[in-house]
């Protein structure tokens, strides 16, 4: 057996750099906002604070035991994944750099949220930038695209449909 | 990060009844997985390949909100039954939901109009609920209003395109309107659970919720060139859902969903 001493929450969040999203597999969990925090007890057991993109998400599950996966063959056997739904999770959390990998990826990154008034029926909202040629002429196809957390778009320019990460 | 209170230490009482609670969180929990369940009979069927995604993916939405209320609604029961438990293996008269969510999907134009009353009802419950002194229902509740403003302007766009769209989508969505509208006045009847939870700070009172989902629904039904049936006689309003009193439909659709997890319950894969 490896005796190790604890892990300190650094420790923790640098092993979660390398847990990639499994829907978007560019970003790692901390990188899309997912991990909200990391708590590590006396005796070395870890607490990983996750919350969903979408209530329904079924990655979340996936996500949890790759989570439990990558600590544990990083020597912590003795985690554990816990789930908040405060504060609500929001694609504002996803830093310039990680846009950046979405974009490259081929995928165009979240645009700004819109107000948070009761309804906004008709899209009011900037069009997307087209991740394969940069053009603005795109058109949203549908709000609802492969995974909850995208939408499915259509660029004019180059005539391509790409997926567009929602703002939510 | 917060640390769990010691064991010793006094835990207040919720401001509501237990209860009152948990009838509260059946209701929401199971509008949502009755009706999840409905738009999932679509997978497969939808009109055009971007609706069958959009209505998958408006189902996944509903069943995840339904796990989070079912999930805290088996806490709040402290029974032992979790959101599994509560979905499926209680019977057609334990469930909570009203009547609209429960009727067949019928054709897209009924699936789109039942589909627009629940999103705006939802809208404005969730809304209200966010603002509420509950912090786990609130959370819950913030939580799915993000996604529902996404399924409010689907419904709504295709109530538009089908009232303002060709003779045959304008009558059907016309008919689908004519027959769900007595399904509406359920989803603002209040009885003692909802005062319950309005009198705990929880949520706010019927009137305050039917107000803004008029307006709403009669901003859109206006613009899709649609009407709204002139009164609905009280005797034909459809009421009990609340209090297990369901129509033959709840039943038959709970048989379909239960039936994998009794044959074989607590199966893993």
């Amino acid at each position: 057996m490896v005796i190790r001493a604890l892990p300190t929450r650094e420790d923790v969040l640098a092993i979660l750099d390398g847990v990639m999203d499994p829907e978007v597999p560019v970003l790692s969990v901390r990188e899309l906002g997912i991990v909200r925090d990391v708590d590590v007890d006396a005796e070395g057991r870890v607490t990983v604070v996750v919350t969903p993109t979408y209530s329904g998400c079924p990655a979340i599950r996936v996500i949890e035991a790759d989570i439990v996966a990558a600590l544990a063959s990083a020597g912590y056997a003795e985690s554990r994944v816990r789930t908040t739904y405060a504060p609500a999770w929001t694609t504002d959390w996803i830093s310039p750099a990680s846009r950046a990998k979405l974009k490259a990826y081929g995928i165009a990154p979240p645009g700004k949220l819109e107000s948070d008034g009761l309804v906004q029926l008709m899209r009011a909202r900037a069009a997307a930038q087209c991740p394969y040629c940069d053009s603005y002429e795109t058109e949203v196809r549908s709000e609802f695209g492969s995974t909850a957390c995208k939408s499915v778009c259509w660029c004019r320019a180059c005539r391509q449909p790409f997926e567009e990460f929602k703002a939510i | 990060m917060t640390t769990p209170a010691p064991a010793s230490s006094i835990v207040p009482p919720p401001r509501e009844a237990p209860d009152a609670l948990f009838e509260y969180l059946l209701r929401l929990g199971d509008d949502r997985l009755v009706l999840g369940q409905r738009l999932a009979e679509w997978c497969g069927h939808g009109p055009i390949l971007e609706e069958d995604i959009a209505i998958s993916n408006i189902a996944l939405d509903l069943l995840g909100q339904a796990t989070m209320f079912l999930r805290y609604a088996g806490e709040v029961e402290g029974k032992g039954r979790d959101e599994d438990g509560l979905a499926y293996f209680r019977e057609a008269v334990d469930f909570r939901n009203c009547h609209l969510v429960e009727l067949p999907k019928g054709d897209f134009a009924f699936t789109i109009a039942r589909q627009f009353f629940f999103d705006a009802y939802a809208l404005v419950l969730l809304d209200a609920l966010a603002r509420g002194s509950n912090a786990e229902l609130a959370a819950i509740a913030a939580k799915a209003l993000k996604e529902v403003r996404y399924h409010v302007r689907h419904s709504a766009e295709w109530m538009l395109k089908l009232g303002d769209g060709t003779d045959e989508s304008h009558r059907r969505v016309q008919r689908a309107v004519d027959d769900l509208w007595r399904f509406t006045s359920e989803l603002f009847a209040a009885d003692e659970i909802d005062r319950a939870m309005v009198d705990a700070g929880v949520v706010l009172d019927a009137t305050a919720l039917q107000e803004p989902w008029e307006t709403l629904v009669h901003d859109v039904i206006g613009r899709a060139t649609l009407t709204l049936p002139n009164s609905t006689p009280r005797a034909a309003s459809a009421r009990g859902g609340r209090t297990g009193q369901h129509t033959e439909h709840l039943g038959h659709m709970l048989a379909e969903m239960q039936i994998v997890a009794r044959s074989h319950p607590g199966a893993t894969w």
